[in-house]
């Protein structure tokens, strides 16, 4: 049992603390979150061509560097942390993902060299009613010739209206909850196809609704286990859950560090309001919820790891994701929101950051079912079964 | 970052898991699940009884040295032999306070002398010591100790008076290690002592406190005069506090997994209920449940860190939370688990306040936030040693 970094897995972590402290300043942050598109290109084309983020977990067989959700895990934390406005999250985490669970052979060879080329892409399931779970599913496919057509909605979709590739998910006519559930990949330019950007209360994390109306595809966009995908896309939602919960814990870290540091300049009475132990006593709950919190993470993604691998601890994937994901929402969101109070009146300001972290926690909070929800899905799991002896 | 254990450990797993099966049976079976917080006060013989069972297979002092006795087990197999104990439903060690406080502060600190008296008693499980820190002006306080220890020239030992309070198994106890303050003059933790004192003797009174729930594990000690041979302080006088803290360096939390274990029986027993019941398909109900499993299963990853990390010395900070963490946790599941009977939680076993263990634990749990420091003492050292905050003011 070693349940610590390496000093491989620190020096990623370390590299990109260094690279996003540069890169992803306040001003950064602000300047790209009020673009349409999200980010800044020449930022995304130092990370994919120098820092080569996006290949760290795709295998080396389809040019990637075959690091594993550890180290992928490490550098989320980093880009949760310094609010990173980027594709990362999408492109990695949800469609990489997608392939390398659900990708056919021919898929995993043609598409994930494009994405470690700097091609950006991400995952659409989520329909207008906005929930979580298999219900949210609206697009129908129907079959045509060797392929599909596909028509309905998606929204809420991340980084929709920019991504290169869609991975997405569609149901069979007249199917409901987890039957009838297909994968495809598609280019983002395919006919049919109509994007439109939704602007967010959180800036740095850009969503979009994708209407598709006669979208066809060939059997080649077909993923694997068509018609009954449904258990393999809860696992890629499952992978990138854990990995949201950890640009969380970069997040509460920071909304810690950075109340901390206020606290020990902002003087009343005299004194440094550090000083106080009401205002004490708030910062050692928020360090309570960050360190559980990366408890959380990390285990998770030593499963995560196994889940990808096929190793014996795999199985827990599905649990520890919601354990994570509950426990670093409410984390994230308590941390923000004690943190304005903790700045007492400039945490209500737009100059200063904790703002952004404060919608940031909403908007991750939100994305990929809240805590009510997580915890909903582990009671089933705990409470729906037979009485034991 | 690797999760599971070693194959040598998983052996040693095995190793242990089989003793537990072929002795915890028989005359022992009354025991299994008995005697942990809370229930301390239940099956004293049948536990000393146990703790000889234990020698005798060579699992008590498993984490000591061998040249003390000791198995000298790794940090791993340390892990392993508590959560198989708990797994087991091993009964809580009468003779933790020895095998894990006294003895190793003796081995840490003591004489060669004190060495061979002592630690062979608290190895066989034929001593019992206790704890002689809190004092009614000294609990979140400790260094405001005013128990005084004279040295008497004419009979050569230490005479020690004052009061303790909270003392576990005092009244079951062999011996008691006592802080005691060396020089009238001082104040805080400078001019203390550490005592190994004898609790049979004329100038010690032991009476029993009378808890919430109406048992009695903790008690007030009384000295007058209480005799304490020269040769048995730790260290010199004035090392007291150096040598009482002294241990907490050392701590790596290597039974909490074990405790974990007592938690997830406890929560079992709480989904059980809620089956049976129609508490699980009650919806606030089912949140807090789950929520609670959450708290569990952090919990766990947290301590595997804690295990897993430091040795360079660094601030763990994963460890400075675990108490504060634990603690209230646990008071919840112990509200939790009332809430889950419903009106059938304050019907009691019977007269005249005999209580459920699921109430036994709701009641005690109230205790967990404040013993081994309180939830305001653990913020103000979350705060001071980990966030770099002022400190409180200190006498």
């Amino acid at each position: 049992m070693e349940f610590k970094f390496t000093e491989e897995q620190e020096m990623i972590r370390d590299t990109a603390d260094a690279f996003l402290a540069q890169t992803s300043t306040s001003a950064a942050v602000r300047s790209a979150m009020v673009t349409e598109l999200g980010y800044d290109p020449k930022l995304w084309s130092s990370i994919t061509q120098e820092m080569f983020w996006q290949a760290i977990h795709i295998p080396e067989q389809y040019g990637g560097m075959g690091l594993g959700y550890v180290e992928l895990v490490a550098m989320l934390e980093q880009m949760g942390r310094y609010l990173l406005c980027s594709p990362f999250y999408s492109t990695v985490c949800l469609a990489s993902n997608a392939l390398l669970i659900a990708g056919t052979e021919q898929q995993k060879e043609k598409y994930l060299p494009e994405i470690v080329a700097g091609s950006t892409a991400t995952l659409a399931y989520t329909g207008v009613k906005g929930c979580w779970d298999a219900s949210t599913i609206d697009v129908v496919c129907k079959p045509q010739g060797s392929g599909f057509v596909l028509n309905g909605s998606y929204r809420f979709v991340p980084d929709g209206h920019s991504a290169d590739l869609l991975v997405v998910a569609a149901r069979v006519p007249d199917t409901q909850g987890e039957e009838g559930v297909s994968l495809f990949i598609l280019p983002a330019s395919t006919e049919g196809i109509t994007r439109q950007w939704l602007p967010t209360m959180d800036q740095t994390r850009k969503q979009a609704q994708l209407e598709f109306h006669n979208v066809c595809v060939d059997g080649a966009s077909v993923m694997q286990s068509p018609g009954c995908a449904w258990l393999l896309l809860q696992k890629i939602i499952d992978l990138a859950t854990v990995a949201i919960s950890a640009d969380q814990l970069g997040g509460s870290q920071q909304t810690l560090d950075s109340t901390v540091d206020y606290l020990q300049q902002r003087v009343q009475f005299g004194r440094v309001i550090a000083s106080y132990q009401a205002v004490k006593h708030k910062a050692a709950d928020m360090m309570v919820k960050v360190e559980a919190s990366r408890s959380a993470v990390y285990y998770a993604a030593c499963i995560a790891d196994e889940a990808l691998q096929g190793g014996p601890l795999g199985s827990q994937l599905a649990e520890m994701a919601s354990i994570a994901k509950t426990y670093c929402s409410d984390a994230y969101f308590y941390n923000a929101g004690t943190a304005i109070q903790l700045h007492g009146g400039v945490g209500f300001t737009a100059e200063y950051d904790i703002q952004l972290y404060f919608k940031r926690a909403k908007s991750t909070e939100t994305f990929l079912g809240d805590g009510a929800f997580h915890r909903e899905r582990l009671a089933c799991t705990l409470l729906d079964g037979e009485v034991m002896a | 970052m690797k999760l599971s254990f070693s194959a040598e450990d998983e052996r040693f797993r095995n190793e242990v898991a089989g003793w537990l099966a072929d002795n915890l049976c028989g005359e022992f079976e009354q025991i299994r699940h008995r005697g942990g917080p809370g229930d301390e006060h239940m099956f004293v013989q049948e536990r000393i009884a146990w703790e000889r069972q234990l020698y005798a297979g060579g699992w008590t002092c498993v984490g000591w040295p061998q040249e003390f006795g000791g198995r000298g087990a790794s940090i791993e197999q340390q892990v392993v032999f508590h959560e198989e104990y708990a797994r087991a439903g091993g009964p809580g060690r009468i003779g933790h306070i020895g095998e894990t406080l006294a003895g190793p502060t003796i081995i840490a600190f003591g004489s060669e002398e004190q060495k061979q008296r002592f630690l062979p008693g608290i190895l066989r499980g034929e001593q019992l010591w206790c704890q002689g820190y809190s004092e009614p002006a000294a609990g979140s306080d400790l260094a405001n100790i005013k128990t005084k220890a004279r040295f008497c020239e004419e009979s050569g030992q230490w005479k020690v008076s004052g009061q303790k309070v909270w003392t576990s198994l005092a009244h079951e106890s062999q011996f008691c290690f006592v802080l005691a303050r060396t020089d009238p003059e001082s104040v805080g933790h400078k001019g203390l002592g550490f005592f190994l004192m004898e609790m049979d003797q004329p100038g010690i009174d032991v009476v029993p406190i009378e808890q919430l729930t109406g048992t009695s594990e903790f008690n007030e000690v009384f000295f007058d005069e209480a005799v304490c041979g020269a040769q048995d302080i730790v260290g010199e006088p004035g090392d007291g506090w150096k040598v009482a803290m002294g241990l907490l360096g050392f701590e790596r939390g290597v039974s909490t997994l074990g405790q974990q274990m007592l938690f997830k029986n406890e929560f079992d027993e709480i989904v059980r209920l809620a089956k049976i019941n129609g508490a699980a398909q009650n919806g606030p109900i089912r949140q807090r449940i789950a929520d609670a499993y959450v708290g569990l299963q952090i919990m766990r990853a947290n301590s595997m860190r804690m295990l897993s990390g430091g040795g360079s010395g660094e601030l763990q900070k994963e460890a400075m939370i675990y108490k504060l963490y634990w603690a209230t946790w646990h008071r919840n599941l112990g509200k939790l688990a009332m809430d889950v009977l419903g009106a059938e939680s304050e019907i009691i076993d019977g007269e005249p306040y005999e209580l459920t263990r699921l109430q036994s634990m709701y009641l005690f749990t109230r205790s967990d936030t404040i013993y081994g420091g309180t939830n305001q003492i653990q913020r103000n050292i979350i705060a001071e040693r980990a966030l770099g905050m002022p400190r409180e003011p200190r006498g």
